[in-house]
């Protein structure tokens, strides 16, 4: 991991790893849709809009596994203080984010119809809500320092109380009454979901996935260029300070890679 | 510097130990109050006081639908213990039949009956075709409408 560390090692692994990743989903993406979408069979009660579930699932499990990850990455950067860390937390935060907004959004699509509301107020429901304002409120602390290694660390710590968040809307349909039916998939007695209908599942659950690490990779990326930029930027003008001294001093500049 | 690490993850794990500690004795707290709905059983035992809004979630008891001329729904919640009889007068959504999860939100009568003003159809975990619905009916492993859903 601490070789993982070094951002430049970190940039050759990442380009060799998206492009496959990226060919991956596009490549399972069409085969997906079309088995979920045409292929896979209506559901016996809810008919056709039951595959509004092909989205909805995989969104809602990435919601939470970025999640995950991103209070993995704030454990990194809090006690072992790799900048890597704090930037991967970072840059998968506005994916989870979005990941948890289409949830909400189809979730409220499909519950018009089939509960006869679009939205109530049960403990799943409310758990999600909360993580997307955890996700907002991550985001939105990480950037209100003017010292990025200040705003990494409160945002840091907010990702960690947030996890408590994580085990809530994975147990809140089995802790409480909720009008959100019980899980499906994940359940010690094995699915209660037909398999010609579990399978599609299980490849959007990949697709999204895979569209999540592509995506993340890209972005950390794009993070490192962006501090590398300006630790080059704030050398240039600490040069350009001082034209009298005959030989530019090395710049005192913080330690990006 | 190796032992300001071993430090730093001290205090993280002590401080996430004790988050973990406070939230389940918050969760523990919370308890029923947090549940979507009270159940039938609950109401018999005089859990809830007439005239206070509540939700009631259950099962529409089967053959107990019938609906009164001035356009009033009748039926009977059921969690297979208990029944409240419900009326309610409005849309009922698509998955609303006799058998199926529902939760209504409205007031206890002092007679005992449920005025609801709103009928929430609660959709379970099975998922499957058609034919896989009618094939376990017909093989008598299952009797069609979704049912013994309480835990």
């Amino acid at each position: 991991m601490h070789r993982l560390a070094n951002p430049r090692r970190f940039r050759r692994l990442a380009d060799r790893v998206w492009p496959w990743t990226l060919a991956a989903m596009l490549l399972l993406l069409p085969v997906g849709l079309v088995w979920a979408l045409v292929v896979a069979p209506p559901d016996y009660q809810q008919g056709d809009a039951a595959r509004i579930m092909y989205v909805h699932v995989p969104a809602a499990w990435l919601a939470t596994f970025v999640y995950a990850v991103i209070v993995v990455s704030a454990v990194v950067a809090l006690v072992w203080r790799h900048p890597l860390a704090e930037v991967a937390g970072r840059a998968a935060a506005p994916i989870g984010a979005a990941f948890t907004f289409v949830a909400l959004v189809t979730g409220a699509i499909w519950g018009k119809p089939m509960w006869g509301t679009w939205w109530v107020w049960d403990a799943r429901l409310t758990s999600v809500l909360i993580l997307f304002f955890l996700y907002l409120g991550y985001i939105a602390l990480h950037d209100a320092f003017d010292d990025p290694q200040r705003g990494g660390r409160a945002a840091a710590i907010l990702a960690l109380v947030g996890a408590v968040d994580l085990p809530i809307i994975k147990f809140s349909v089995e802790w409480w009454n909720t009008l959100h039916q019980p899980a499906s998939v994940l359940r010690l007695d094995g699915p209660t979901i037909a398999p010609e209908m579990l399978w599609p599942l299980l490849v959007m659950v990949a697709v999204f996935k895979l569209y999540f690490v592509t995506v993340w990779l890209l972005a950390i990326q794009t993070r490192l260029a962006e501090r590398r930029i300006h630790t080059l930027w704030a050398r240039r003008s600490a040069v350009e300070a001082r034209p009298a001294a005959g030989s530019p001093s090395p710049a005192p500049a913080s330690p990006a890679g | 510097m190796r032992f300001r690490k071993r430090q730093r993850l001290l205090i993280v794990g002590l401080a996430l130990l004790l988050l973990a500690g406070a939230s389940a004795l918050v969760l523990a707290a919370l308890g029923d109050s947090v549940a979507f709905f009270v159940t039938p059983s609950e109401i018999a035992a005089g859990e809830a006081e007439p005239g206070r809004r509540l939700r009631i979630g259950g099962l529409v008891a089967e053959g107990s639908l019938s609906r009164l001329p001035d356009g009033t729904v009748r039926f009977r919640v059921t969690d297979t213990r208990e029944e409240v009889t419900v009326t309610y007068r409005g849309l009922l959504p698509d998955l609303f039949r006799e058998g199926q999860g529902v939760v209504v939100t409205g007031t206890l009568r002092p007679d005992g009956t449920f005025a609801a003003d709103e009928v929430l159809a609660k959709h379970d975990e099975r998922y499957m075709p058609k034919e896989v619905a009618d094939a376990l009916e017909e093989a008598g492993y299952w009797e069609g409408a979704p049912r013994g859903e309480k835990r």
